[in-house]
């Protein structure tokens, strides 16, 4: 707006520049307090010792072997949770039937489950002293302290984000374009394709990056059915509490720093497609 | 090779982070006469003629004494630089699995210096005895999480933890002899160590003894003794004064415990919180992690008091029988504590600042820094098996501590 | 009731839909939790009941649901205008403020917790700035709160924002026509088509405050009745082996969550129906 001279008279659907203006400051005060000022506090602490020994910090074997197992674990859990849902959003935004709060509440269930208590439940699902977790480990599939484990608490953990995010626009959508495009003889995967999944993709974006965000940054559930070895079982998020613990604050501060990074990889991504689709969304939404 | 807890993700193509173990490294040429710096294990490193180079990037050099195999250490810039690439690129360049036994040490919080190094040694002693070089893996967090992980499945040939209940608890759950802590000497706990104070320099509130900690506007650092084991020893050396100086422990230990104004999970988190965010006027600690406190965050700051009163604790180590399959997995991991109890291995625990039973071999100056003063065991207060559940257990006099007014 | 279960539909892929819906939330879901019911039922009813009633784990319940309703009611006003603010208007900086929003995911609970204690401690930034106002925060219950505040941050403005993307600028238009001022638009045309979206927000930002561990027990202090929260009872529980006990409180936290949810739930499904179909 600072690049166009202000108008006289504003348009009927904006709020006066006043109002503007203070919701704008609002905002940036809130954001700087509240996450701004830790995200300084991270990299100044990462950068305490020059940026040479925090890049050196992560050269480190361990430190690359929690980073590789931190992204196998989004690459395989972000898809599967995406493609969840996805079919969820469907099944509940689409169709009528009872018991819909109940089963939107179940899929909420995991966000209201301490971390703690979600490896909890996974050790106690698939622990080696449990009736399915006895029976893998003798199948040399043990779960528990290995990469399924992780997989699963991570799962559990980020399970509601892409729904989630979904059922409300869809709502907000509404069935009438599937309707008519179903009367207009396309298939069911045609429409969904080109009628529902265009009305949808900001939802979706932001829920896999969500979803992708939290993943990676998952601690406490993973924590507990990692098992915590160095270079194996250990994600970033755990291999920079051990950093920690042992004085290394540089190493694990640059690790969270690029934590913090890697998901801002994914928003310069959602970035590049909103100014790809600039013209788009100016045509159809923005006067 | 034995079937073990990654096979089936070696089988989905998912196994570069996972146990080091399945394909040996081959030799891709020999003879390669450069001099050349190889990472040994962890930080120990050895320089020598290169003769050969393995698949995976490993290097094997001739030292003039033995053939060592290790990683090549590139330049710090390469490092780097290869780092941040890494890092960016996640899969690429993952280090391929050794073919040599491989050993995982659960251990607490406090121990993760002196295993590091430990380790380092061990593996170079182990090597020199003519075995292929070993990979030990430790694991910390708090003892009891770490022992209930092993109970859990996780495949720990070695526990280290901080208390000896924690242990029963895994002998309880059949992976261990109910005797196990006589088979090794000094009931099976190869290091001991203190609780004493850690105040800020000059000792501005002039604390010399566990009585002066109960004064009206002191205020002390303990992690909680619901999570962390070593401050069950904070409190129990609390008491043990408390009985010794005629005091009525359980109301000494209550008026302590009302001064503590920030109860960290852990013991450094406690550490972090004195030193770190400068609040109360004493820490409760481990000897070793106030000597290690020292050392990493500055001995101009904090000094060390020793109370007249203090507690012997007797970290013990057990050989976890149910997860050992091989014969030649018991001999790694009999050897590796028996090298605990060795004068190299207790030389490491004085220089951790451990108080250990042999000085034969260690630094003078490691073992003349601990001051002498009046320790009480375990065995003073009934063992564990009552303690835990009489002062700690679920509305056990711990927790009678905290009752609403 | 004569309502079918499910009501026809012309819109195919109920069938693949709701399988993938059920096994998945089956598999990952309702069976490990099953797993922690099941071990909750062994130790009966009678057993959870003690375990919870107590002075000491009601204080903490209590306390760990209050503040996380404080933080996801602060959430709630503040993503919404978040949102907004980010959708709407075009200013210098406003894609870094959008990156911003997911931090509090992306940094592990633990990094998040140690770095808020460093700026509210005492000798912190912000933390210096309060005591000299005679105000402590970490440490406290405030401390807590922010903590709180932080890790619901991103659900209220990240569930609003696609349905505001959406939203077609006519219906402003129109209301606007109509005579409306901008703020009866804004109270009675915009709000109402953003309360489910705010509403799911809310009811995650709750939802995920009320079990978060990691970065409040930084700075919380963990004092039993002050600074406890029921998280750390589970997590001492599970310290003692005393595994029934800690499925015994994890079982109550989630019973009251889901209590919370499911009206919520049931609130936004009402309203639709009263409100139909957009």
């Amino acid at each position: 707006m600072s690049d166009i001279p202000a108008p006289r008279f504003r348009a009927a659907t904006e709020e006066a520049p006043a109002v503007r203006w203070t919701l704008i400051c609002l905002a940036v005060l809130g954001l700087a307090v509240l996450v701004f000022a830790p995200l300084i506090a991270v990299f100044a602490e990462a950068l305490a010792r020059g940026s040479a020994a925090a890049v050196a910090s992560l050269a480190n074997r361990d430190a690359q072997a929690a980073i590789r197992l931190t992204l196998t674990i989004a690459a395989i859990s972000v898809p599967l949770n995406a493609a969840f849902g996805i079919a969820a959003a469907w099944f509940i935004t689409k169709f009528d039937f009872r018991g819909k709060a109940f089963l939107i509440t179940l899929i909420d269930l995991p966000f209201s489950v301490s971390p703690v208590v979600a490896g909890l439940c996974i050790v106690l699902m698939f622990g080696a002293n449990s009736l399915i977790g006895g029976w893998l480990v003798a199948q040399g599939w043990p779960i528990v302290f290995a990469l399924p484990g992780i997989v699963l608490a991570t799962m559990f953990v980020t399970f509601p984000f892409v729904a989630r995010e979904l059922i409300p626009v869809m709502i907000e959508q509404g069935r009438a374009e599937e309707e008519a495009a179903l009367t207009l003889g396309a298939s069911g995967w045609r429409v969904f394709r080109t009628v529902t999944l265009p009305n949808i993709r900001w939802a979706l974006l932001y829920g896999v990056l969500l979803c992708n965000a939290r993943a990676m940054g998952e601690f406490g559930a993973v924590a507990v059915v990692s098992g915590k070895i160095r270079g194996q079982t250990a994600t970033m998020p755990i291999t920079i509490e051990m950093l920690y613990n042992e004085y290394l604050s540089v190493a694990a501060f640059s690790l969270a720093a690029l934590l913090a990074l890697l998901a801002l990889v994914t928003l310069a991504l959602k970035t590049a497609l909103e100014i790809r689709n600039a013209d788009a969304l100016a045509a159809s939404h923005r006067p | 090779m034995t079937p073990r807890f990654d096979t089936p993700l070696t089988i989905l193509g998912v196994m570069p982070f996972l146990r080091r173990a399945a394909s040996a490294g081959r030799p891709i040429s020999k003879e390669i006469d450069v001099l050349t710096t190889i990472q040994v294990a962890g930080d120990v490193t050895a320089q020598g003629l290169r003769v050969a180079e393995l698949t995976d990037g490993r290097v094997t050099i001739e030292t003039g004494r033995e053939r060592l195999t290790g990683w090549p250490v590139p330049r710090t810039l390469r490092a780097a630089l290869a780092g941040a690439a890494l890092a960016l690129m996640g899969f690429v360049g993952a280090p391929a699995p050794v073919q040599a036994e491989s050993l995982l040490n659960v251990s607490y919080d406090p121990t993760r210096e002196l295993y590091r190094e430990l380790n380092e040694v061990f593996s170079a002693w182990w090597v020199a005895q003519g075995n292929e070089a070993p990979t030990i893996e430790v694991s910390h967090g708090g003892s009891g999480s770490q022992a209930r992980a092993v109970i859990d499945g996780l495949e720990a040939q070695v526990v280290t933890l901080a208390l000896a209940s924690d242990i029963d608890k895994i002998a309880e759950a059949g992976k261990l002899p109910p005797d196990w802590q006589s088979r090794l000497p000094h009931n099976s706990s190869p290091y001991t160590s203190t609780i004493v104070f850690l105040v800020r320099e000059g000792n501005p509130k002039g604390l010399k003894d566990w009585g002066d900690l109960v004064a009206d506007g002191v205020e002390v650092i303990t992690p909680n003794p619901k999570t962390s084991g070593g401050a069950r020893w904070n409190y129990l050396a609390a008491w043990a004064w408390a009985e010794k100086n005629g005091q009525d422990p359980k109301e000494f230990v209550g008026k302590l415990f009302r001064n503590v104004p920030v109860l960290d999970s852990g013991a450094r988190g406690s550490t972090t919180t004195f030193a770190q965010r400068g609040i109360g006027d004493v820490l409760l600690a481990w000897e070793n992690e106030a000597y290690l406190a020292l050392k990493e965050l500055g001995e101009d700051q904090f000094d060390i008091v020793v109370p007249s009163v203090s507690v012997l604790a007797e970290p013990p180590v057990a050989l976890v029988e149910g997860n050992i399959k091989t014969d030649d997995s018991r001999k790694l991991a009999e050897a590796y504590l028996n090298f605990l109890y060795s004068p190299e291995g207790q030389a490491l625990a004085y220089k951790h600042f451990y108080r250990a039973w042999d000085p034969s071999a260690a630094n003078p100056e490691d073992v003349a820094r601990f001051p002498q003063l009046d320790l009480v065991g375990i065995d003073a207060f009934g063992g564990w098996a009552k303690v835990q559940p009489e002062h700690f257990g679920d509305g056990g006099i711990f927790d009678q501590i905290y009752v609403p007014k | 009731m004569g309502k079918p279960l499910i009501h026809r539909s012309p819109i195919p892929g109920l069938g693949l839909s709701m399988g993938i819906t059920l096994t998945m939330l089956s598999l990952i879901v309702l069976l490990p939790i099953g797993a922690l019911l099941l071990k909750g039922a062994s130790y009966g009813i009678e057993g959870i009941w003690q375990t919870v009633n107590r002075e000491r784990v009601w204080a903490a319940l209590f306390l760990s649901f209050r503040l996380s309703l404080f933080a996801a009611l602060f959430n709630l006003v503040f993503g919404l205008l978040l949102a907004w603010v980010l959708v709407r208007y075009r200013f210098p900086g406003r894609r870094i403020l959008d990156a911003a929003v997911d931090l509090p995911f992306a940094l592990p609970t633990a990094v998040a917790g140690i770095a808020l204690t460093a700026l509210y401690a005492p000798n912190g930034v912000f933390g210096a700035l309060a005591r000299d106002l005679g105000w402590k925060i970490a440490y406290t219950q405030w401390g807590i709160f922010i903590a709180l505040v932080f890790v619901g941050l991103p659900f209220v403005t990240r569930t609003v924002q696609p349905v505001i993307e959406e939203i077609e600028r006519e219906v402003e238009e129109a209301s606007a026509t109509l005579g409306a001022s901008r703020a009866y638009t804004l109270r009675h045309v915009i709000l109402p088509m953003l309360t489910p979206a705010a509403l799911t927000g809310f009811a995650l930002a709750l939802a995920r405050a009320v079990g978060e561990y990691g970065s409040v027990i930084f700075i919380a202090g963990n004092i039993p009745l002050v600074t406890e929260i029921a998280p750390l009872l589970i997590v001492i529980q599970l310290e003692e082996f005393n595994y029934d006990a800690a499925a015994a409180i994890g079982i109550a936290m989630l019973l009251i969550s889901f209590a919370m949810l499911l009206a919520i739930n049931l609130i936004q499904v009402w309203s639709r129906r009263r409100i139909g179909h957009v």
